[in-house]
């Protein structure tokens, strides 16, 4: 599916949204609403803003399906004869094909960005602000570490979320703070943005004692157990099962909370996200699974690794909800995050294709030549923080000189965690025998 | 004391600390309405509710995942594998999050999670399901490595394993599910993970066996009693950490060692144990350390060769008596 510029295409489907929930809605009704372009202003947008009803937990098991069936969501286009979710929207999400479900599908779809004000969200200045400082301390702190690692400061792997951040800000900030996070080796962002400090993540980039895993994790296993982050996870698909764990621990314990797993596009291949998906449905936890879906795994692109694309849809076989959503809109990931994980934590597992884009290669050593030029040009428009910020300035929300200002003091966060892990010592090598066996005087290493 | 079977000393285990700890559940193929494949498991979702008994589908990654992340927020699941055999699709998740979520996390973390189940061979099953897996697991720092060889150790041990704070991969022999014994009924009975069982004492040689080859070895020790000659049997009950210093003690007095163990003769337990030996009491011995070990071929299925293929108590023999230099 090509990029198709704004139209309001889905705005309009989603106005016309009580013939297209209707089970019965007929597949000429969907090709009517998509056909009628209209050039519907934003305003008339926000106001059909699709908004998922709270949907009460179901007293017995109900499934994902029958519930969507009995219980329709406003709003959330899918089912048989629904428009696709795709077209019209103003940013390229990559692969996602018209959608082709099966009636009983709950599909859910948070596709359109500049879409929510942040009055609508209960968002206030403070917090915009707060977001935005936010992506901008995942953006600057991983430009650094790029630039520390060509100056061999840094070694091994060195993954890049750069373009990523709506997705961890978005959804770090619509969820509880005791809510477990997991995730794969492009783990520097979520780290950040669930509150790990520059200074030990820089560190542990360094390989120093003070490195937020003292020095024996390096940047793809950050971890801060008392932010309830658990860790980023070298093992392409090894962190799902963990990650479905967290959320059991959560319904075993009853803590209310739910586990957010952050996995790539290439890890759905992967037997432990069936395995993992299953489990999760089987025993109803309170578990978001969320493909971080930037379309390449390394070199491959999704449609050379993939039957279907359409990842939101991976959870059908299991009974769990999927959503689609834009990764690179911090509001859209924030609706959206909000709305479902309200429900998870009732013990529904989500399915998540969170569509959103890497600007720099897979790691440091990859000379990205399986992508064009134009391609990454054409992504260059869709940068969350770019995005953030122009409505910020738009909505007269802040100042440019105040976010310029704020891009100042986070660069010198960012150069003071440099000096931080500068002048951190490395671990002395006694501490290499620590940390294997909780109890240290164990006879293993003589 | 009470007579149970080596399942029984299993359940009364799992059912104590169950009793004793709230955080503590049972997760495993069959463990629940089928009361478990070996029966290991019997009654147990009648007292404690499929809360805390829970069956899983046939999912030994994402079941062996599930318990590492439950573990990692303070959890002390107890996974079940219908045998370790089928544990190798669980690979990744022990050897790579289990064994390694502590020390990648500086410390953060502790993985306080049982892994358990049947493991070697159990007569004609061929080559996927007659396997010892402790040398897979035993190469991983991270990861403790428990294999009792009767029912009054598995109760002692499997508490020891639920309490303790480290993953622990707990090995029981498939053909010693009903084997019976005396075992303790004391309040919070329990053997420290890492000590060794000094079974029988003798002055000429020093015999080395766990779990279903220890009674091998007892069997040989008693013929070659009969020939004049007096063995010390070890039962290390523990592979990880293994307890060197009994066998140097041991060694010492006897100056002859052979060590019995039906995995796999390249990079198996024997040589491991050997190796050590030859290094930390090298001066001490009269006589080339000897192992007797599963040959060296996958198991077959045939009874005569699997028979052949299996460790014996004529292998032992023979063993000790290259030892002894005498035939
Ligand atoms: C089991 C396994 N196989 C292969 C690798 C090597 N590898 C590391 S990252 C990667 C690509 C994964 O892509 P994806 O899951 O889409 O995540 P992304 O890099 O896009 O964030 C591969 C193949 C690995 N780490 N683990």
């Amino acid at each position: 599916m090509a990029e198709k510029k704004t139209t309001s295409t889905a705005k309009k489907a989603t106005a016309s949204k009580t013939a297209a929930s209707k089970a019965t809605a007929s597949k000429t009704a969907a090709k009517k609403t998509t056909a009628s372009k209209t050039t519907a202003k934003k305003t008339t947008a926000k106001k059909t803003t699709r908004k998922p009803a709270p949907r009460k937990a179901p007293a017995k098991r109900t499934t994902a399906r029958k519930a969507a069936a009995e219980n329709p969501v406003p709003g959330a286009v899918g089912g048989d004869g629904a428009p696709s979710p795709i077209e019209g929207q103003s940013l390229n999400l990559g692969h996602a094909e018209a959608i082709n479900a099966p009636g009983d599908a709950d599909f859910r779809f948070y596709t359109e960005v500049d879409a929510y004000t942040h009055e609508e969200l209960g968002l206030d200045v403070e917090t915009l602000l707060d977001m935005y400082r936010n992506m901008l301390m995942q953006r600057r702190f991983e430009e650094r570490a790029a630039q520390m690692y060509g100056r061999q400061k840094i070694s091994g792997f060195l993954h890049l979320y750069i373009g990523q951040e709506a997705v961890s800000t978005g959804s770090v900030w619509a969820t509880r703070p005791d809510d477990p996070i997991i995730t794969a080796y492009r783990d520097h962002g979520l780290g950040l943005a669930r509150g790990m400090s520059a200074n030990a993540c820089m560190a542990e980039l360094f390989g120093k004692v003070d490195g937020s895993s003292r020095g024996k994790g390096g940047s793809m296993h950050f971890f801060d157990v008392s932010k309830h982050f658990y860790g980023g996870h070298g093992i392409v698909g090894g962190q799902i099962p963990v990650g479905v764990g967290l959320a059991f621990a959560c319904k075993y314990k009853e803590t209310g909370g739910v586990s957010l797993t952050y996995f790539g596009d290439g890890a759905i291949n992967q037997g432990s996200f069936h395995e993992a998906a299953n489990l999760a449905a089987l025993y109803e936890l309170p578990a978001l699974l969320i493909c971080e879906n930037n379309q390449y795994a390394m070199g491959t692109s999704v449609e050379r690794s993939r039957g279907s694309v359409d990842l939101y849809k991976q959870g059908y076989p299991y009974d769990m909800a999927g959503v689609l959503i834009n990764g690179m809109d911090v509001f859209t990931v924030y609706k959206a995050m909000k709305d479902i994980t309200d429900e998870a934590r009732e013990g529904k597992p989500f399915m998540v294709d969170m569509r959103t884009y890497r600007y720099r290669g897979h790691s440091m050593s990859d000379p990205q030549k399986y992508r064009t030029k134009e391609e990454m040009e054409a992504k260059k428009d869709e940068d969350p923080i770019v995005r953030l910020k122009a409505y910020m300035l738009e909505h007269k929300l802040a100042e440019n000189d105040a976010l310029d200002t704020i891009d100042d003091e986070v660069k010198q966060v960012v150069l003071g965690a440099v000096e931080f892990a500068e002048n951190s010592p490395y671990p002395p090598v006694e501490t290499m025998y620590e940390d294997v066996y909780v109890q240290d005087d164990y006879p293993f290493i003589s | 004391m009470a007579e149970l079977q080596f399942r029984e000393a299993l359940r009364a285990a799992m059912t104590e600390e169950m009793e004793r700890d709230e955080n503590v559940f049972l997760m495993g193929e069959e463990v629940a309405e089928y009361n478990g494949a070996y029966k290991v498991s019997q009654g147990m979702l009648d007292q404690f509710g499929p809360k805390r008994i829970i069956d899983t589908p046939i999912s030994e990654n994402g079941f062996s995942g599930l318990g590492i992340g439950a573990a990692m927020m303070g959890l002390r699941p107890i996974i079940e594998f219908m045998t370790w055999n089928f544990a190798f699709v669980a690979f990744d998740q022990i050897v790579s999050n289990a064994a390694k979520m502590r020390y990648m996390s500086g410390g953060q973390l502790k993985v306080p999670i049982v892994f358990r189940g049947g493991n070697g061979a159990a007569g004609q099953l061929a080559a996927t399901h007659s396997n010892s897996t402790e040398p897979f697991y035993a190469n991983v720092p991270g990861l403790k490595i428990v294999a009792p060889s009767n029912p009054d150790d598995a109760k002692g041990l499997l508490k020891s394993a639920i309490r303790d704070d480290d993953p622990v991969l707990f090995m029981e022999s498939e053909l010693m599910f009903g084997m019976k014994g005396e075992v303790s009924d004391a309040v919070d009975y329990t053997i420290p993970i890492g000590e060794a069982r000094i079974a029988r004492e003798g002055d000429d040689l020093t015999i080395v066996a766990h779990s279903k080859s220890y009674w091998l070895a007892m069997e040989a020790a008693e013929e070659l009693s009969k020939q004049g000659y007096e063995a010390t049997v070890i039962d290390p009950r523990t592979i990880r950490p293994f307890p060197f210093d009994a066998v140097i003690d041991s060694v010492k007095k006897t100056n002859r060692l052979v060590i019995v163990d039906e995995s796999q003769p390249f990079g198996g337990i024997a040589s491991e144990v050997g190796f050590q030996i030859q290094q930390r009491a090298f001066d001490y011995l009269d006589a080339p350390v000897q192992r007797v070990t599963a040959k060296d071929v996958p198991a077959p299925y045939a009874k005569n060769l699997i028979e052949a293929w299996m460790p014996s108590v004529d292998d032992t023999i023979a063993a000790a008596k290259r030892a002894l230099y005498v035939n």
